[in-house]
């Protein structure tokens, strides 16, 4: 199992390779470093000096692969390429184009980020979960029915909606919480109640339609039938055998997503004004900060991999009969 | 004649539109593919879905006809003059809508079936003195002379006339439809009057669920109807905070919906296609580059990859100013660009899935006996493997539209999907979305933007469901497709 592991985070380490140079050719080599100037300075008539002074500060002005002027091993390390794409793999983000430490923003905002995705995710999943249980405990009803076609209607509305309505009525016609906003310690409750509450109900429609084919699937195989025949009632049947097997593919799906938490929500964070990865993203974007996106995406594709090798595990950890390869 | 103008979406479109003629065309002589369909077409929702998209089609190609109408000469211009057009770019669907409300500006936001604006001004009296009131507006209830007392009666009367027309218009459809029907069973030698097909649809007795598609359609009519019977005169949205008809926006959304939501899927299929068989046929080294290279793609979180490369748009479309002469075109170029980093960036999913299926087909025997006679891996692939993976290109590319409107959105929202000028349900909601925190609240242009997305995406669910469970060979009722996209990316991970 150890070598197994070690051989997935080698692939890990060579997908980093190739985020790390994707990354690279579209920031550096499709645009020279003199267009993002002329961008972050703003206007088209900007004088070569400008440009010239704003990419010395941020080390831009240098040959994008090998210096020529150059000795020795200085020929590849005195590049833009080395400096800017090597600290990245080990986790070095350095300084963002407006001069701040990502490494260090990155820090600070992971804890309000995951104040609001670990509950928002935990809590999802089990409503989801069990709004699609009681679907399938009611099924051939006219609930389930219904039911689904509330799945449909709710999947088809946009994320946007839920939280420009949720605003609207709990912030300004109830009063309830604020409009938006985040305060740390045990308040911060007031400030999460509302995104969380969104979050949980953009994300019931698709997930619990979702779960409930699964839960329908496990339902026509044929250890439930011995189950019935043995004389089980409907309800152990469901809890006892049904949920405990469908939540194998569910949890396993689970896990690879829970390193992603990490990168918070763009949408959510910006929204609600919570001070967040996804926010500071959002910002970077915006303000078309080069670097900061860079790290970001570096930051994503490593969290996405950690994410594949939990999966691989948990899979095997759940279902016997899988080996490692 | 005006002088017709072709924006990069609109070859696009009506391409596609070519496409999807000929794919009938195909579906018309092959017994197999007509089969699968008609069990498409025999499904309620489905079917019900597909009258409200045909309206949305019709819409959204009205206004892909783009063209500057003709300018009238002047009046003491010479015979031989040459034609002048004007500069503004409109389409057909504007001209369409010429006297109603929609295509009428006001200054600034008025509310639904408004006469007078929703914000006051200074105003001069006749006599000099100022004062403030709320102005009338320019073409919202200009022809009444004493509005308070008139308004109830003229809307109203505006509102019935456009309820009986649409109530005509459904019924004329409706007889045309059943006369239809009749003459197909006619051909077929079925005893068949007029009146017998008409009480079969009523009691629901058709194979094709006609009388759900005639509710569908009766319910549209009698909308459309008052709405533009109440369009005549006023602005039954209201307007936007630069006096633009809310309706008229979302109308022109709508073909901004159809434009990222097919076009994209048509940037996707050619690398999903070529790698996703090419990996699953030739498997080895072949298999493990192309896997390296989707994982890569699919390592970066969607939306980071998406802005990176609208951000590099953006810079080359910022210093390259003299490629695109008008903003109309820098507007379209930046949506049909968008499209394909949509699509360049989203086919890993369907690659993954044709990756499986080709997988599964390379070992079957009409495989091995078409490499036993010689045939070239490339004519393999292009003939006996790519026509046996179209079912899952089809139900993707179905699935993955209202998911791609819906996304469409998101991406406004973010500043990195179309551009800030065009009408887009994603700029729409970006801009109502801090009109909401308005008080008195200015509720309709989200309003507008909510029943329209929700009624293109929910009909396009709805019809994707339909397509699914009639492609889908392995489909039963319950079994979505992202379940064996799920198996797919498990199985992908345990080996």
């Amino acid at each position: 199992m150890t070598g197994y592991i070690v051989r997935r985070l080698m692939y890990g380490v060579m997908i980093l390779i190739g985020v790390n140079l994707l990354t690279f050719v579209l920031f550096f080599a499709v645009n020279t470093p003199d267009d993002m100037a002329r961008l972050a300075i703003g206007g088209q008539r900007v004088s070569a000096d400008a440009i010239e002074k704003w990419k010395a500060e941020r080390g831009y002005d240098k040959p994008l692969w090998i210096n020529a002027q150059a000795a020795g091993a200085e020929k590849f390390t005195d590049t833009i390429f080395y400096e800017r794409s090597v600290p990245l793999l080990t986790f070095d983000f350095g300084l963002s184009d407006s001069g701040r430490d990502i490494g260090w923003e990155i820090r600070e905002r992971m804890g309000p980020s995951l104040a609001l995705a670990i509950p928002s995710f935990v809590l999802g999943i089990l409503a989801s979960i069990s709004f699609a249980l009681l679907l399938v405990f009611f099924r051939t009803t006219p609930l389930d029915f219904w039911g689904v076609v509330l799945c449909v209607l709710m999947l088809s509305i946009s994320g946007l909606f839920y939280i420009i309505a949720g605003q609207w009525l709990f912030a300004k016609v109830l009063r309830l919480v604020p409009y938006s906003g985040y305060i740390g310690g045990l308040d911060m409750v007031k400030f999460l109640a509302l995104p969380v509450l969104v979050a949980i109900i953009s994300r019931l429609g698709p997930e619990a339609r979702f779960y409930r084919s699964l839960f329908l699937e496990e339902i026509s195989k044929d250890y439930v039938r011995t189950a019935r025949a043995k004389g089980l009632g409907e309800r152990v049947v469901l809890f006892k055998h049904v949920l405990r097997n469908a939540m194998l593919p569910i949890l396993t799906g689970t896990v690879s997503a829970l390193p992603l938490l990490f990168m918070g929500s763009l949408i959510a964070e910006s929204f609600f004004g919570i001070p967040g990865l996804g926010s500071y993203t959002i910002d970077a974007i915006n303000g078309q900060d080069f670097s900061v996106v860079r790290a970001m995406v570096f930051l994503g594709a490593s969290l996405y991999i950690v994410g594949l090798i939990l999966a691989d595990i948990s899979y095997t950890l759940a279902d016997p009969r899988v080996r490692f390869e | 004649m005006p002088n017709f103008v072709f924006l990069w979406t609109d070859i696009a479109l009506f391409a596609m539109v070519a496409a999807v003629i000929f794919y009938a065309w195909r579906v018309s002589r092959s017994e197999t593919a007509r089969a699968t369909w008609a069990r498409v077409a025999r499904s309620t929702p489905a079917m019900s879905s597909a009258v409200v998209l045909l309206f949305f089609v019709v819409v959204g190609l009205l206004d892909s006809v783009h063209f500057q109408p003709r300018l009238p000469s002047a009046p003491d211009a010479p015979p031989n003059a040459p034609v002048v057009y004007s500069p503004k770019v409109v389409s057909l669907l504007d001209t369409l809508l010429d006297d109603t409300a929609l295509t009428h500006q006001e200054k600034t936001y008025s509310s639904p079936l408004a006469y007078r604006q929703f914000t006051k001004e200074t105003m001069l009296q006749e006599g000099g003195e100022p004062y403030r009131d709320f102005p009338r507006l320019r073409f919202g209830g200009a022809h009444l002379d004493d509005p308070e007392a008139q308004w109830l009666a003229d809307v109203s009367q505006r509102a019935s006339l456009g309820l009986a027309g649409g109530l005509g218009v459904a019924l004329v459809l409706m007889s045309v439809v059943v006369a239809l029907i009749a003459r197909s069973r006619r051909k077929r030698e079925i005893h068949a009057s007029w009146s017998m097909v008409a009480l079969d649809v009523c009691r629901g007795q058709t194979d094709i669920p006609w009388r759900a598609m005639f509710m569908t359609a009766l319910a549209m009519c009698l909308v459309l109807g008052v709405v533009f019977g109440l369009a005549t005169g006023y602005h039954v949205m209201g307007t936007d905070q630069t006096g633009n008809d809310v309706l008229w926006r979302a109308l022109k959304s709508v073909r901004t919906a159809w434009v990222i939501g097919t076009l994209t899927t048509v940037a996707m299929l050619p690398p999903a296609l070529f790698f996703g068989i090419a990996a699953g046929y030739f498997k080895g080294w072949v298999d493990d580059v192309i896997q390296y290279i989707y994982t890569t793609l699919t390592a970066i979180p969607g939306v980071l990859l998406i802005a990176a490369a609208v951000l590099m748009m953006q810079v080359y479309i910022d210093t390259h100013p003299d490629l695109f002469p008008t903003s109309a075109e820098r507007a379209d170029l930046r949506l049909f660009l968008l499209c394909m980093i949509l699509g360049l960036t989203g086919w890993a999913g369907l690659c993954r899935l044709l990756r499986a299926e080709a997988l599964k087909l390379r070992e079957l025997e009409y495989v091995q006996a078409a490499r036993a006679f010689g045939i070239s891996h490339f004519a393999v692939m292009v003939r006996h493997l790519l026509p046996n993976v179209m079912h899952i290109v089809l139900i993707t590319v179905v699935l993955e539209f209202s998911s791609l409107v819906l996304y469409e959105a998101v991406l406004s929202y973010l500043g990195i999907g179309v551009d800030p000028t065009m009408n887009s349900f994603g700029t729409m909601i970006d801009n109502s979305r801090l009109e909401m925190s308005r008080d008195p609240m200015i509720w309709w242009n989200l309003l507008a933007a909510f029943v329209f997305m929700l009624a293109l995406v929910l009909s396009a669910n709805l019809f994707a469901d339909g397509v699914r469970d009639a492609f889908d060979p392995r489909s039963q009722s319950f079994r979505p497709a992202r379940r064996s996209r799920l198996l797919a990316m498990l199985n992908k991970g345990s080996t």
